[in-house]
């Protein structure tokens, strides 16, 4: 359930459903979002799902705080099957060319770049949200045998593709990116098309994903 | 189709389509993007009589200079800029903001630079024909989506420009873009984050844009704002306007193509009534916020539309 509904400037809700960070509450977050995007809301501007906070902006021309805080008070839910969210497999290589903290995750972490991957490929990851760039999944929770920090001084550029790790989430970046995180491999995939208009996002809040290794070979015949 | 078309000659800085701008995508990690300056970007269609969704080329500091082939259209220049109009004869003309031209085939348009702000419009009769997605032709850069394959202006482009139905009559506006001494804004939901007088500093003292500000964001120097309980927040969506306070203390305002999801503390959010007047500040300028209820707010934007309406009607 939303906790508290707050205004996030004046044309913003800022909808907080509580402070713990776990897949209940981030599915409850998504459920508030599927509710809201279905009624199609004409007011309604755009919809920021995160792991325990739901941004909803609206056209201050249409309407003001008041009045969107109170529909969306008494907004009728239902629940969404989750069966219906997919399982999504990604192909990753994380051949040294690809696999650039490889160095820095052995050292930090104690244990060698096959129990990494062994403990990286052995798990399902849920999605908690998408976004800071186009199509980016925030996958988790990754066994915390492999959990790190982000890098203390962000790489200008992560290669696009790149398959990043750290604390307890993993995501892959849709685009060449500033950024962070600590990178073990890459996909050759399309996880953001633009073309597709239903749903430019490959893997949505919701979704559950699953990765696989394959080797360089495969890696560069993938888009042949 | 019209054969019309400019050709780029020079791009500029940072050219690119935009129009009204994207709904509906933040949760895929796409922001609003769209004019940075909705009311000159809303007068500038206006003064050529397109539609209000019509997309314009929008530059920031140095335009494009471009090159018209094809029969007769009108354009506009909106914002503070500097430009030259070159007739095919050669004779420079100095253009005017806010006012209609006349264009003939092999008539070129030359956008020196902004004056005193950063974002100018140029509107064409019929609009540009450029690809749409998700019903915005608006161009972001970072997504590679939008007009022009996603990428700003170039060199060698051509520009197509749709056919205009109705003919139209040459017009002027008497509008001047404000100064900026304040920027109104609401307290952000980490207020309390930061200590008393970290909040006095960010109320009372004086910022200034720094040059590392674009479409994404506006980072300000000044006084360092200190935070007292955490630097960092869990990860969570952002809009436009809203200030957020990195470790350094150095406030950071989200723009139009922001990132859509960030960790850093958030003190304020610009009010939408001073939004438009925000992006127009160039590197060095100087800002101050100002607190305001979100009452206030909303009322401030009520006048702020009206104003804008008024401005518009003027034209019709």
């Amino acid at each position: 359930m939303i906790k508290n509904i707050s205004n996030l400037g004046d044309a913003a809700l800022y909808c907080d459903f509580g402070e713990e960070v776990n897949k209940e509450i981030n599915s409850e977050v998504i459920n508030y979002f599927k509710n809201i995007k279905e009624k199609n809301i004409p007011e309604i501007t755009n919809m920021a799902p995160s792991y325990n906070k739901l941004i909803i902006t609206f056209d201050l021309n249409l309407t003001n705080f008041d009045k969107l805080k109170e529909k969306i008070n008494n907004i009728t839910l239902k629940n969404y099957d989750d069966s219906k969210n997919r399982l999504i497999k990604i192909p990753i290589c994380c051949d040294d060319e690809f696999a650039l903290d490889f160095d820095r995750l052995e050292q930090n972490l104690r244990i060698s770049k096959d129990e990494i991957l062994k403990n990286f490929f052995s798990k399902e990851y849920f999605c908690y949200m998408t976004g800071f760039i186009a199509g980016m999944p925030f996958l988790g929770d990754i066994n915390e045998s492999i959990r790190l920090k982000r890098l203390s001084t962000p790489r200008v550029k992560v290669p696009m593709g790149s398959v990043g790790i750290t604390e307890k989430f993993c995501n892959i970046y849709t685009f060449e990116s500033p950024g962070g995180w600590n990178i073990i491999g890459n996909s050759p995939i399309k996880v953001f098309d633009k073309y597709n208009n239903i749903n430019p996002a490959l893997i949505n809040p919701g979704d559950t994903v699953s990765f696989y290794k394959i080797n360089k070979e495969e890696y560069k015949n993938w888009n042949e | 189709m019209s054969k019309n078309n400019f050709e780029v000659l020079r791009a500029g800085i940072n050219t690119t389509y935009q129009d009204h701008g994207r709904n509906h995508l933040y949760h895929v990690g796409i922001p609003f993007s769209g004019a940075m300056d909705n009311r000159n970007y809303l007068i500038a269609n206006d003064l050529v009589g397109n539609k209000k969704n019509t997309p314009v080329i929008e530059f920031a500091y140095q335009g494009p200079l471009l090159k018209f082939n094809g029969g007769k259209i009108y354009l506009a220049i909106t914002g503070d800029v500097n430009f030259n109009i070159i007739k095919k004869n050669l004779k420079i003309e100095k253009g005017n903001c806010y006012q209609t031209y006349h264009f003939e085939d092999g008539d070129q348009i030359d956008i020196l630079s902004t004056n005193k702000s950063v974002y100018g419009y140029l509107a064409v009769s019929g609009g540009f024909n450029v690809e749409l997605f998700w019903n915005s032709s608006s161009t972001n850069t970072k997504s590679r989506i939008g007009g022009n394959n996603g990428q700003k202006l170039n060199k060698g482009d051509i520009v197509q420009n749709l056919k205009k139905q109705k003919v139209h009559q040459l017009k002027k506006l008497n509008y001047f873009n404000s100064r900026i001494e304040q920027i109104r804004i609401i307290k952000g939901t980490n207020y309390s984050y930061f200590s008393e007088a970290g909040k006095k500093i960010f109320l009372e003292k004086i910022f200034s844009v720094s040059k590392l500000t674009d479409r994404m964001g506006m980072r300000l120097e000044g006084p360092k704002i200190e935070n007292i309980f955490d630097t960092n927040i869990r990860s969570e969506g952002l809009i436009k306007g809203v200030i957020q306070v990195p470790p350094d203390g150095k406030p950071i305002i989200m723009l139009s193509d922001h990132g859509t999801i960030g960790g850093y503390p958030k003190i304020g959010s610009v009010i939408s009534a001073d939004y438009d007047k925000l992006v127009q500040l160039p590197a060095g300028s100087k800002i101050k916020f100002k607190e305001v209820s979100l009452f206030e707010a909303e009322n401030l934007y009520k006048i702020y539309s009206m104003e804008t309406q008024n401005i518009l009607n003027q034209i019709r």
